[in-house]
């Protein structure tokens, strides 16, 4: 791999690896969805420091070109995250919805009772609430 | 529930209060039993979305032809008028917060009756399209038989219901093949005038329901849970008033979709309920 797209590699996992962490810290990105961009960005940056490995790796996926082999496994990574992605929103569209709809009734119900023990009359008189 | 009942109390009044005068039952007002010679306990539900042009009507019509029977308006998010029309002729109405597509609105209703030990919910639209003179024909069928599901088809009968060619090509598509795995004539399956009872309001009312377009896949469903579904001919009148939501480009998706959700629904196992 020519130097300088190696050092360009090298330098964006580790701001990739560094900005990740700081998002946590700050508290902007959870642990749970760290995780997959730190595991990446590492292994990015393992294959781009470590030559030996990338042409291991290069000759057992086939690519001629060693850029491709990072080209291939960030485009996996990005699929699979994307995926999973999918399958949260997936999550929380239902989620949503459920609450939602409690949401609705139990306003629905609030109102019927207000309306039934004279929320009003309550508050004026406070001393009705015992006989209650 | 006493429990619930009490902190939602707690919650409006801010202080404990005894609820002993609060029965397990909602107001009596809002649940009446329908005097069919029977126990079933009865809930017509109605989801709209901004139809404060029809929804009167509907609700005037229903009242005419089911004095007795309770009704639930779920409002989808409606930016007009139609929860404020429906609260002035006297139904309960629930709002959801913001618009979320007929089916949630709908599997609210189906919510709202579990909740309650509803035995039989009948659904209807609110743009006029559903007769409700047909109410009794579907309570009738769905109380005297082991039906679970009775569905109110335009196509049977002497009816006059016309509608456009994809449409009519869609349903019938749908239709052969919810008949197929369903082992029961469907022709009609994205009728939203039914009569649902006992088990089945439950699985409506559960995560198994497609909260986008219920049609031939949820009644495939029906069918493999062992639900007996059955059609019955209903009056429909062309709705004036909205647009259907399998028309336009949408129609693509709801295609997709339908083949989609039939085939899963065929590998998936039976749910339990």
């Amino acid at each position: 791999m020519p130097p300088r797209i190696r050092i360009i590699a090298i330098l964006i996992c580790i701001f990739l690896v560094a900005y990740v962490f700081e998002l946590v810290r700050r508290r902007h990105l959870s642990e749970e969805y760290s995780m997959g961009w730190l595991v990446a960005g590492s292994m990015m940056l393992i294959l781009s420091i470590s030559e030996g490995l990338l042409i291991w790796v290069s000759n057992l996926v086939g690519a001629t070109l060693f850029t491709s082999t990072l080209f291939f496994f960030g485009l996996v990574f990005l699929v699979t995250i994307c995926l999973h992605f999918s399958i949260r929103i997936s999550a929380l569209t239902n989620q949503v919805r459920t609450l939602t709809q409690h949401m609705g009734i139990l306003h629905s119900e609030k109102q019927l009772l207000e309306e039934h023990i004279g929320l009003d009359s309550l508050e004026r008189n406070p001393s009705k609430l015992e006989k209650l | 529930m006493n429990q619930l009942k009490q902190k939602q109390t707690e919650w409006i009044t801010g202080r404990s209060v005894s609820l002993d005068f609060l029965s397990e039952e909602p107001p009596a007002s809002l649940h009446r039993k329908v005097p069919l010679g029977d126990h079933h306990k009865i809930l017509i539900v109605i989801p709209s979305f901004n139809e404060e042009a029809s929804i009167g009507q509907v609700l005037e019509d229903v009242k005419q032809n089911a004095p007795e029977i309770p009704i639930l308006v779920v409002n989808d998010g409606s930016v007009d008028h139609t929860a404020q029309i429906a609260e002035e002729h006297g139904v309960q109405v629930i709002s959801l917060p913001y618009n979320s597509g007929y089916g949630v609105a709908l599997q609210t209703g189906y919510l709202y009756a579990r909740k309650h030990n509803y035995s039989i919910v009948v659904q209807m639209d609110a743009d006029g399209q559903h007769d409700p003179a047909c109410i009794q024909d579907l309570l009738s069928t769905v109380n005297s038989s082991d039906v679970d599901v009775v569905i109110g088809s335009r196509f049977l009968g002497q009816n006059t219901y016309r509608t456009s060619i994809t449409k009519r090509v869609g349903m019938f598509v749908f239709g052969k093949l919810a008949s197929l795995f369903c082992q029961e004539r469907v022709s009609d399956p994205t009728s939203g005038f039914q009569a649902v009872k006992g088990k089945a309001i439950n699985f409506v009312a559960s995560d198994y329901y497609p909260p986008d377009y219920p049609d031939a896949d949820f009644l495939i469903m029906l069918s493999r849970c062992g639900f007996t579904i059955r059609e019955i001919p209903v009056k429909m009148h062309p709705s004036k008033i909205k647009k259907s939501m399998h028309d336009g480009p949408q129609s693509i998706y709801y295609v997709f979709k339908m083949f989609l959700s039939i085939f899963v629904t065929l590998l998936r196992k039976k749910p339990r309920i």
